[in-house]
């Protein structure tokens, strides 16, 4: 797999100055939004420190929890499977579709299945599938991934998003009203909800006590899916379990807040059984999930409830759009998840952040994700993924700062050259810093030299 | 009082006047200030870039410069959030856990240590944006931050606020990263720089004159980028208003 | 080793130590009156709330207000509609629906919300694919916040349950908010109490 060069891509995006303001104001607002929301509630930073306890108990007794989920799950009618990795999901999902006959799927918004890769293995198979999210289908329409957890399509400016819509549903290419591209958009969709065979959606949270699962949008999209045709299917992660209902309050108050700013989605949907004459499934999905589990320092990630704040919050984030991250999780987050799927091809992501602090701040369950990033980087780094230039550079600079004669012989150097510092001190950072910045003026002396002259050494 | 100056590597090579302010400050106030003087650097760029183990011989020499100081200030904080928070390239010895516990930021020494109230020397008769940079923020927490519901407080405003005629102007977005960030600022050069002039755009735009931060590297960065740009904007170290610096 | 109880071992083995499940409160102490509130949070989510005096005809005004209905489907006693909804009916038969009429289970203070399951739609889809929705509710059903919300029994007994917050909505083009988006167009709140028996 190829190496994702995460400055790289942010290069293509921060060139676009339309894009790039529109992205960051918008998310930046998002994030003030949920600065409002969140000071609006007394008991804000009690409820973030629940909702991680929550997590971390959960977590730390995951099985007996998966197992109580699936004996009520069953008891209430509902088919549970369990998927080691991204291909059983797939192959589970098509065996329950081929063997009924269906051939066209609805679905609402998952990153699992996105993770998955299983639009593309369904389509190959012969079963047509349609992203129902407004933003999942303009990405699916112009196949592209999502860039942002909740607002898919959130990089693209309403011109982009009426580029796509007048090649795929037929509107007018000269139309860029959001208006009239939603309404579109409702009419284009409407048949596919109506005459689909089976609906599948994700799952924000699954609770052990009542072997029901959550799923929250503002369209209402998951529920058109789910109640319409006769089959539904849910993927589940392993790591979306809560052990009760009482539970959900914490969650519900915190998600949407943390995500739009606002109180709670439009739509918050609890299936629990199937209908009279309907049908329900649920695949729990490990994919990697139970390994992040065993690692000490990163399984804290999987606490993420999938509301999107640390992107919003992100200064690097915002500038560069998800795409920028080349995975199907973008942003923080992304930089501390997407390495436990390929190490090799996401070593970038954790070095695109200036270790702000910004994104743990926000994060609703505490994930302390600056703190993982640090941690990447030297997992990264001991497992040769990093460039050569810098691997050498840091050698050289640990040996040089490690010994006094060394550092003062380099400052020394710095002192004299005006334009130029040696590259065992910071890799040769005026080639790229002097593209856009200004070089500091260099002084007379350093401090160290004028300490000597000026004062009395004791 | 004794106090060891630790002197970030690149204020000793590119800002020896902050190193300057802050010895004399400290000596205005009444300390006894000694500086180790084969001391070099705190290891962050190396621990930051994934290279810990290349940060051990910096992290050694550190220790074995500051040994047995009650109170080691810099005026850096990164720098310091890196020596309390992340100095784990050596194996964690009593002596090394006293030192990583006795080093301060130079705002929180100022504040918590000595308790200055006043600083009667100190005027800066201009508009002012205050900087706090992530490390001093939300690593040593030196200011209430943005993001939390919590009460508010800022070390570097009480302090700053005790000069005579200054002024200060808030930007849009007080806390945001200005994109230095050590070496991502040449690894992801683009978006440091655009970080970087948002950032003194903001100020400019809310009025500000001079930007003072705690942090000479973010103060490197902005004027990096504030000089391209032309903007106008001087930049100054909160050692050296507290220090009398006129301008 | 099939996948699950591969999974189940997998887990056990990477499981960090126990974590105590933390009590949590109902964080209830001091909250401004439930009527009031539900109001507002309905109004700031996009839903319209509707007030009806005691001894007006709900169908009429519902009537009133959506004049080029041609459809009205009620799933309540006090409204006859143009057509009842029956748990015989399909999903796919409310398509044509231009006004759906449903009573709410309870609703929630904090977030504006209407609780609503498959005994009160009767047909699921009603709420979905009708063009605007209409809930009837009595006041006395609205609890204050969700921590009590969660602890209703009627999400122990229902296959399907919804917190419905407003109409849908959508703000993924450029930013722009649009309500309506492939849900209800319009959520309409009336004041109606429960016939008490």
């Amino acid at each position: 797999m190829k190496r994702v060069d995460h400055a790289k891509l942010s290069k293509e995006f921060i060139v676009q100055e339309k894009h790039v303001q529109f992205h960051d104001k918008r998310l930046w607002d998002l994030r003030t939004a949920r600065d409002v929301a969140a000071f609006g509630i007394p008991e804000w930073e009690e409820l973030r420190s629940l909702a991680s306890a929550i997590k971390e108990h959960t977590l730390s007794n995951l099985a007996d929890y998966l197992q109580e989920f699936e004996r009520n799950a069953i008891r209430n009618g509902v088919v549970v499977h369990w998927a080691r990795d991204a291909d059983e999901h797939n192959r589970i999902v098509h065996e329950i579709l081929s063997s009924r006959g269906a051939k066209s799927l609805v679905k609402s918004k998952s990153m699992l299945t996105e993770e998955c890769e299983m639009r593309p293995y369904l389509e190959a198979r012969g079963i047509a599938v349609l992203e129902t999210d407004l933003g999942e289908q303009i990405q699916q329409f112009d196949d592209q991934l999502p860039s942002h957890i909740v607002l898919p399509a959130v990089h693209k400016l309403a011109t982009d998003v009426a580029e796509v819509f007048s090649r795929t549903i037929g509107t007018d290419p000269e139309n860029s009203d959001p208006y009239y591209l939603a309404e579109a958009q409702r009419q284009a969709t409407r048949p596919h909800f109506l005459n689909a065979d089976a609906g599948m959606t994700g799952c924000n949270f699954a609770v052990a006590k009542t072997g029901g699962i959550t799923v929250c949008t503002n369209e209402g999209n998951a529920d058109l899916c789910a109640n319409v045709p006769p089959l539904h299917i849910a993927s589940i992660g392993i790591e979306k379990l809560v052990p009760k209902l009482e539970h959900l309050a914490v969650y519900i108050r915190l998600l949407s807040r943390s995500a739009l700013g606002s109180p709670i989605t439009q739509y918050t949907s609890h299936f629990r059984a199937p209908r009279k004459g309907g049908e329900m499934h649920f695949i729990l999905v490990d994919n990697g999930r139970s390994e992040r589990l065993a690692m000490d320092d990163f399984w804290r990630s999987l606490k993420c409830i999938r509301c999107g704040a640390c992107m919003n919050t992100c200064p690097v984030y915002r500038r560069s759009s998800g795409l920028s991250y080349g995975g199907v999780y973008a942003g923080p987050i992304g930089a501390i998840i997407n390495p436990t799927f390929d190490l090799k091809k996401y070593s970038s992501l954790p070095f695109a952040s200036t270790l702000c602090g910004s994104c743990g701040n926000v994060c609703p369950v505490k994930i302390n994700i600056h703190e993982q990033l640090y941690k990447w980087r030297q997992v990264i780094a001991q497992n040769h993924e990093l460039s050569f230039v810098k691997k050498e550079s840091m050698k050289v600079a640990g040996t040089v700062l490690g010994n006094p004669q060394s550092y003062r012989a380099a400052i020394a150097v710095v002192n004299k050259a005006t334009s130029s510092l040696p590259r065992a001190f910071i890799y040769n950072p005026f080639n790229a810093w002097g593209k856009q910045r200004e070089v500091p003026d260099p002084p007379k002396s350093s401090f160290r030299q004028w300490y000597l002259k000026n004062r009395k050494v004791k | 009082m004794k106090v060891a100056l630790f002197i970030p590597c690149f204020i000793d090579a590119f800002f020896p006047d902050v190193g300057k302010a802050t010895l004399e400050l400290l000596e205005r106030l009444g300390c006894e200030v000694i500086f180790p003087l084969d001391q070099t650097c705190c290891g962050q760029p190396m621990g930051n870039s994934g290279c810990e183990s290349d940060a051990a011989a910096a992290e050694n020499l550190f220790v074995e410069n500051f040994s047995g100081y009650e109170y080691i200030v810099a005026p850096g904080g990164s720098c310091v959030h890196h020596v309390r928070d992340k100095f784990t390239a050596i194996p964690q010895t009593a002596d090394v856990k006293a030192v990583r516990a006795n080093t301060y930021e130079l705002v929180e020494f100022l504040h918590d240590v000595l308790q200055v109230k006043d600083f009667p020397w100190a005027e800066f008769p201009h508009k002012v944006g205050l900087h706090n940079s992530c490390g001093t923020l939300r690593g040593l927490r030196t200011a209430s931050m943005s993001e939390i519901n919590e009460p508010y407080f800022s070390k570097p405003m009480t302090l700053l606020k005790q000069v005579k005629d200054i002024e200060f102007v808030t930007p849009s977005r007080p806390d945001e990263c200005c994109g230095f960030g050590g070496t991502f600022c040449v690894g992801e050069e683009p978006i440091s720089a655009r970080m970087g002039y948002d950032k003194v755009r903001d100020h400019r735009q809310a009025g500000a004159d001079y930007i003072v931060s705690a942090d000479s590297s973010c103060l490197m960065h902005q004027k990096g980028c504030s000089d391209r740009m032309q903007l106008g904007l001087k930049f100054i170290h909160i050692a050296q208003i507290l220090n009398g610096a006129r301008s | 080793m099939n996948g699950r109880d591969e999974i189940l071992e997998k887990v056990r083995n990477a499981q960090p130590k126990g974590c105590a499940l933390p009590e949590v409160p109902m964080f209830d102490s001091g909250l401004p009156p439930a009527l009031q509130t539900f109001k507002d949070a309905l109004a700031k989510i996009g839903g319209e709330w509707v007030h009806a005096a005691d001894d007006q005809d709900i169908e009429a005004l519902i009537r009133s207000r959506h004049v080029m209905a041609k459809v009205i489907c009620s799933a309540v006693p006090e409204v006859a509609g143009t057509r009842r909804v029956v748990a015989a009916m399909t999903q796919r038969q409310m398509d044509d629906v231009d006004v759906g009429v449903v009573r709410a289970g309870f609703a929630v203070a904090e977030t504006g919300s209407i609780w609503l399951s498959e005994e009160q739609y009767q047909i699921n889809a009603l709420g979905y694919l009708s063009q605007h929705l209409v809930v009837l509710l009595d006041p006395a059903d609205i609890v204050g916040n969700l921590h009590h919300a969660y602890r209703h029994r009627g999400f122990f007994e229902a296959g399907y349950a919804v917190l419905v917050s407003g109409p849908s909505a959508t703000a993924d083009i450029e930013g722009v908010l649009i309500r309506g988006a492939q849900g209800v167009r319009t959520l309409t709140v009336i004041p109606v109490a429960r016939e008490r028996r």
